[in-house]
């Protein structure tokens, strides 16, 4: 087996920009979080923990990074404390201690939140600065729902946040469009950054894998996907990484320490889209920030179970790849991939297989993936015309939590006779999982009240729940059942459903 | 108050003026230091604690081999290891710091380990092997109340005869209710950094909003004094009572190790463990049996309260307290017995949080209210200003405390006018009649807040204002500041009385050695205490300066006038700077310490009569919401509020508490769930699972509007109303909200706290009851 090599200059630290300087460290420790160096190392105390889970933002900074044109930097919000050190090699760091001007004045993300009271004991403050930062910078003058999603990793328990929304509008009336620092001019699509800090960051790019560690920890960043294959196979037990946003709780909170890390995030074939007439074929290493815009492209019903899965900073290091193969029961985009019959290509040292997503999970965290074998790519087929297609989810809050129950159908129809369902659910086994007798009682039936009532029926054959902080198993069978209903509600016209965007438009 | 920079004789920054908080510069910035942001001392330890894992049980074996030869550990220290008190309990000596051998929460603290780094010390934490022998566990009230298991003796406060009137009534109803339980969810977890100081003394930073107690209790348990101890506490991450009584064990924890090692030592709780270790809002299972006539005036009612106070008694006396003060609300119970239990339970020991056993209170009395309208068919509105106490007459409390400055009228008819109540309602009804799935529903609550601490020695400020020779000035004061904006307010008042600009005025740290035996900042009385305290010094100043002035020009006192930073001596007008360095040169005092007592309040605890109060805070709110009745979930749509802040010391501060009291109110009521499981562990113990509400919770439309006419009947700080606690209640308009849009107009649905989205599915589909 030919080894991979890391032995190019530079390969064993890890190089990034912040404030303009190009950061070079050696001896990463695999397992340090970025805020975790942010805090205990370089002594940039404004960015803050609040959880260590990603669900508080606190902890939020802006990285860039150079779009797939190289020529433009995309700036996105992340959280830090659950951000490895190690991946940030090759980016930009942007930290709620980079923004004041040299002469001392406030940004205007920050003025805007000073003017508006929009901070009170102020420790989440820098994280909010952050996060409307990215918006400040990729939105021009947004609405009140792009906010909201905008602000949904970041929580605060003072304000109310009615004057942090406030500010988001205040901000743009305080930039200068003309401000001679890219960074205070509010965001403009496709408008080129500065030619400086472009060439900063092409000057860090690699051109090859890389291995960094410290002791007997290391994290190796491949570039393509037979070096991937080529390191899991002589490394079986390695954890492999890619957005890390439920891994990295392995660290914060179970406290565990990874010998060996494969990072998938610089692979070339796991970061591409392909987006044709037949489909969509996703990466595996593709954040959902990059894949959500092409999947709702093709499925416009599905964007507000996107827009309500996790948060910006989430979604912005999250992986759709990752979320499958994470194999989670409360998963929220397998739902709706299981019922658009979506297929893996799964890949290790024997070549590629092609596996339906419906048969991937095999139990609770268990999947089909062989030893040495990772996900390659999603491939989502392109919709039918005339298919009925909805994701619903159901969770104590709108925004930023797990689901109780996510449902998701996909109907094709003859007339009005069902000619194909397809019905799956996250949250109601141990794995996400299709309606096998549900969809037998919508197939070939009118979809009428009748057919709905039976099939609401069939899901206590399709499902046993269980109970827990959620939900009860009780009331994840009832929300099954009527989210069925709420579908054909939908579809018949009969009735008004859903509350989620009411009032907000 | 006219306060624009063209008016020269006006100074900036001064009291009704809508100024940013004092820190707001540097919170955007990430320039606020707060405990963790410290620069570390050199040699810091980090600590981490072992807990329980079960909720009572007796300790048998403790093995700390593995922690001890985990890399990196220093120390481990146990109960035995304690040279002082083991105890972090407030008024009852009933916390221990560390469990010596018996263990009554899953979460307590068993021992505490330190080491070089952070993340050394919390997986070394993780290696003990314990061995426990599991006792029974009590685990929810009812069960406590059966056995009989309490923190502190039950309480009855009656008056009336309330079974008579009850009987007498033309209509009756009785059933059972319950409200859950809060985290408080501070952003900034609980931490402490003890550092040594010489000859065995301590220097304390603690994240609380009590530092005096910190004080006192680090004294006691590391076998000193309070002379040895001093902590200090610039600003918190958040506190909303929270960091009331719980900073003490950490800090303890911190001092202890420091005082054994010698090093400075810092604990900083995870947040896990701190939602698994520190004690939350009280939940509570409430009965009650109210008599009333067919208008639905209450003639008679009966409550009885348990409330979940966790292992200890904690703060648990006197939050039960104001849950009887406050089940009457806004309304005349003539005839009343209400009865307390302080349950003893096998979970974590409950305690303060904004409101502090008063939105429990609130929350019996309206959702009583609102059944008896669904009872009658009548618009609870109507009930509730049929309940209204009055004036002049039906306007003394169940404690006897006569209503003086009773607003409640005049803001709720203001209230519905502008919230167009009587409209919305019935194009409400009109929607529903034509939507079978969605429903909406709007309700208008009342709040009426009592205002001083319950126990009236607490009702105690004191201040410290220090003029240096160039004319700026260092203030202190007893309070802390958590985000509420106290130390700007007090500053403003301090700016106004010496007349000099904001920005001449230093706002220091709370620190127990400048301004000893400070209460808690607590009881939404920070500024009111506080504020008065540095009136006093800062008047002190102003007069000495008033009388040297006059001695040195040789002019009559009368003729010496304060204006924007500057004297006005006759004709002469002396810069501030200028007079204050003449001031020292003439060997006249530039320190002052001021003291304020509440005055007008006494009250008998054994017969819980008396005036408690100084004052009481008004308000209300009309919410309205959508609920999806095949899934339970709800929306928020508009929310109105007016509320009475007094005189406000700052606008936009006391806005601030509103909006941001009124969000958390919610949260308590809809979204925020603690679960635990069947072994009483806590399972909801970090954001993934607890849900505090985001951004989009926030109603899109969301109309917040002070008294105009507001102005404290009683001589408070510039007449200023306290606004800390009083608007969470308003949240209670959000829970009816959905209580009526599943009523629609019929039958009562059987609904309580929190609305969590299975919850309303529950009562929309008639289960629920009990």
């Amino acid at each position: 087996m030919a080894a991979v090599d890391t032995t190019a200059e530079g390969a064993g630290t890890v190089r990034f920009v912040l404030d303009g300087e190009i950061v070079e460290l050696h001896d990463v420790d695999p397992n340090r979080t970025l805020l975790q160096w942010l805090r205990d190392d370089l002594r940039r105390t404004g960015t803050k923990e609040g959880c260590a889970e990603g669900d508080c933002g606190a902890c939020t900074v802006v990285v860039g990074e150079l779009d797939r044109d190289d020529s433009t930097i995309r700036l996105r919000a992340v959280n830090s404390c659950i951000r490895f050190l190690a991946t940030l090699d090759g980016k930009e760091l942007i930290t709620v201690e980079s923004l004041r001007d040299a002469d001392g004045s406030l940004h205007p993300v920050q003025q805007a939140l000073v003017e508006n009271h929009g901070s009170q004991c102020g420790f989440c403050t820098p994280g909010f600065v952050m996060s409307l930062l990215a918006l400040f910078k990729n939105a021009d003058r947004p609405g009140r729902i792009e906010i909201d999603d905008a602000l949904a990793g970041n929580l605060c328990r003072c304000t109310g946040y009615r004057p942090i929304v406030a500010a988001a509008t205040r901000m743009y009336q305080l930039a200068d469009p003309a401000d001679a620092d890219w960074l205070r001019r509010p965001g403009r699509p496709g408008e080129a950054p500065p030619a400086d800090r472009l060439e900063r960051l092409r000057s860090i790019a690699r051109e090859q894998a890389t291995c960094v560690g410290s002791g007997d920890h290391r994290l190796y960043a491949p570039r393509d996907a037979g070096e991937l294959a080529t390191l899991l196979a002589a490394h079986p037990s390695a954890l492999l990484l890619a957005g890390g946003t439920d891994a990295a709780l392995q660290v914060t909170k179970q406290l565990r320490e990874f010998e060996t890390i494969i990072y998938t995030g610089n692979v070339a074939e796991l970061l591409c889209i392909e987006n044709g007439p037949d489909g969509i074929e996703i990466g595996a290493a593709v954040t959902l920030a990059d894949a959500v815009p092409v999947i709702v492209g093709h499925y416009p019903e599905l964007e507000e179970l996107f827009l309500r899965f996790a948060s910006p900073p989430i979604r912005n290091a999250a992986t759709l790849g990752g979320n499958v193969a994470n194999a989670s029961p409360i998963g929220d985009s397998m739902p709706a991939l299981l019922v658009l019959d979506c297929e893996l290509s799964l890949q290790g040292a024997a070549g590629t297989r092609v596996l339906p997503l419906a048969e991937f999970y095999l139990g609770y965290r268990k999947t089909a993936l062989q030893p040495g074998e990772f996900l390659r790519s999603i491939r989502i087929p392109a919709r039918s015309a005339g298919d009925l297609v909805k994701s619903y989810k159901v969770s104590k809050r709108f925004d930023q939590d797990i689901s109780a129950v996510c449902g998701a159908f996909r109907l094709r129809f003859s007339g009005d006779r069902v000619t194909e369902a397809r019905v799956a659910y996250g949250g109601m086994a141990a794995t996400p999982a299709r309606a096998l007798d549900c969809e037998s009682a919508l197939a070939g039936a009118v979809f009428d009240e009748a057919a709905v009532e039976q099939a609401m029926q069939a899901l206590a054959r399709d499902y046993e729940p269980i109970s827990d902080m959620r939900a009860s198993a009780a009331y994840r069978m009832r929300i099954a059942a009527n989210l069925l209903r709420r579908l054909y509600l939908e579809y018949s016209g009969n009735a008004a459903v859903g509350v989620y965007a009411h009032g907000r438009g | 108050m006219a306060a624009a920079d063209t008016d020269r004789r006006r100074i900036r920054g001064g009291v009704g003026e809508a100024v940013p908080h004092d820190s707001a510069h540097l919170h955007v910035a990430g320039e606020a230091t707060y405990t963790d942001d410290i620069i570390e001392p050199r040699g810091l330890l980090h600590l981490a604690v072992g807990m329980s894992s079960k909720a009572h049980a007796r300790v048998r074996r403790l093995d700390l081999d593995a922690v001890r030869a985990s890399p990196g550990v220093v120390d481990v220290m146990t109960a035995a290891d304690i040279p002082g008190e083991n105890n972090c309990g407030p008024v009852v000596h009933d916390d221990p710091i560390l469990a010596p051998g018996l263990v009554e929460y899953a979460g307590q603290a068993l021992f505490a380990v330190a080491a070089r780094t952070y993340e050394q010390a919390r997986r070394a934490a993780r290696l003990a092997v314990v061995e426990y022998e599991e006792l029974e566990a009590v685990l929810d009230p009812l069960t406590a109340l059966a056995k009989g298991s309490f923190v502190l003796p039950s309480e009855t406060l009656a008056r009336g005869d309330s079974r008579a009137a009850i009987d007498a009534a033309p209509r009756r109803l009785a059933g059972r209710t319950r409200v859950g339980g809060q985290d408080h969810f501070y952003l900034e977890g609980q931490v402490a950094m003890a550092v040594p100081r010489e000859g065995g003394d301590l220097y304390v930073h603690s994240s609380t909003q009590h530092p005096g107690e910190v004080q006192l209790l680090v004294a006691r348990a590391i076998g000193r004094e309070a002379k040895d101890v001093v902590v200090e506490c610039r600003r918190m991450g958040g506190g909303f009572g929270g960091k009331e009584s719980q900073p003490a064990l950490i800090a303890c924890i911190a001092a202890l190790m420091a005082q054994r090692s010698g090093l400075p030592c810092k604990l900083r709780l995870d947040r896990d463990d701190d939602m698994l270790m520190t004690g939350k809002r009280h939940d509570f299972v409430i009965d009650y049996e109210v008599g009333f006539d067919d208008t639905g005036r209450i003639e008679g009612i009966e409550f009885m309260f348990a409330a979940r106070c966790g292992m200890s008694a904690d703060l648990s006396g006197a939050i039960n307290d104001r849950t009887m003060f406050h089940c009457d609300n806004a309304y005349y119970l003539p005839n009343v017995t209400i009865v307390s239990h302080r349950c003893k339970t096998n979970t974590v020991s409950n305690t303060a949080f904004r409101g502090f056993g008063g939105p429990q209170g609130m929350y019996a009395i309206e959702y009583v209210i609102d059944e008896i309208a669904r009872t009658l068919g009548r618009d609870p509105l109507d009930v509730r200003r049929r309940n209204f106490y009055g004036t002049g007459e039906r306007d003394v409390t169940p404690y006897l405390q006569k209503l003086e400055d009773n607003v409640l009228d005049e803001i709720v008819d203001e209230l519905a006018t502008t919230a167009d109540y009587a409209a919305r309602r019935e194009e409400i009804r009109l929607y529903n009649a034509s939507s079978p799935v969605l429903k909406r529903g709007i309700a208008l609550t009342p709040v009426k807040f009592g205002i001083s601490f319950t126990a009236t020695h607490l009702n105690q400020a004191g201040a410290l204002v220090n003029v240096y020779t160039d004319g700026t000035v260092h203030l202190n004061h007893g309070g802390t500041e958590m985000g509420q904006g106290l130390f700007t307010k007090v500053a403003q008042v301090v700016a106004e009385e010496l007349s000099i600009d904001l920005d001449r005025i230093k706002i220091t740290a709370s620190d127990t050695s400048k301004v000893p035996n400070a209460s808690a900042t607590a009881a939404s009385a920070g500024s009111d205490l506080n504020g008065k305290a540095a009136q006093a010094a800062a008047r002190k100043i102003r007069k000495r300066l008033v009388r040297f002035a006059a001695r040195h020009f040789g002019v009559a006192r009368d003729d010496v006038r304060f204006e924007r930073n500057r004297l006005r001596v006759n004709g002469q007008l002396i810069p501030w700077e200028e007079l204050v360095r003449l001031a020292w040169f003439n060997r006249v005092a530039l320190s002052a310490t001021g003291y304020y007592r509440t005055p007008r309040i006494n009250y008998d605890r054994k017969t819980f009569s008396g005036r408690p109060f100084f004052y009481f805070a008004y308000g209300a709110a009309v919410s309205e919401v959508i609920v999806d009745t095949l899934t339970g979930e709800h929306r928020l749509l508009r929310v109105d509020i007016l509320h009475d802040c007094g005189a406000s010391l700052n606008p936009a501060i006391d806005l601030g508490q509103v909006e941001g009291g009124f969000v958390q109110g919610a949260g308590w009521l809809t979204s925020e769930e603690l679960c635990w499981s069947e072994r009483g562990e806590l399972t909801t113990h970090a954001p993934s699972t607890y849900k505090i509400p985001t951004s989009s919770d926030l109603a899109p439309d969301f109309r917040v509007r002070m008294l105009e006419s507001g102005r404290n009947r009683e001589k408070t700080i510039y007449r200023s109303k306290a606004v800390g606690e009083p608007p969470l209640m308003l949240a209670l308009s959000v829970f009816h909200a959905i209580r009526d849009a599943l009523s629609d107009g019929r039958g009562r649905p059987a609904l309580h706290a929190p609305a969590t989205p299975e919850a309303v599915l529950l009562a929309a589909t008639g289960g629920g009851h009990d």
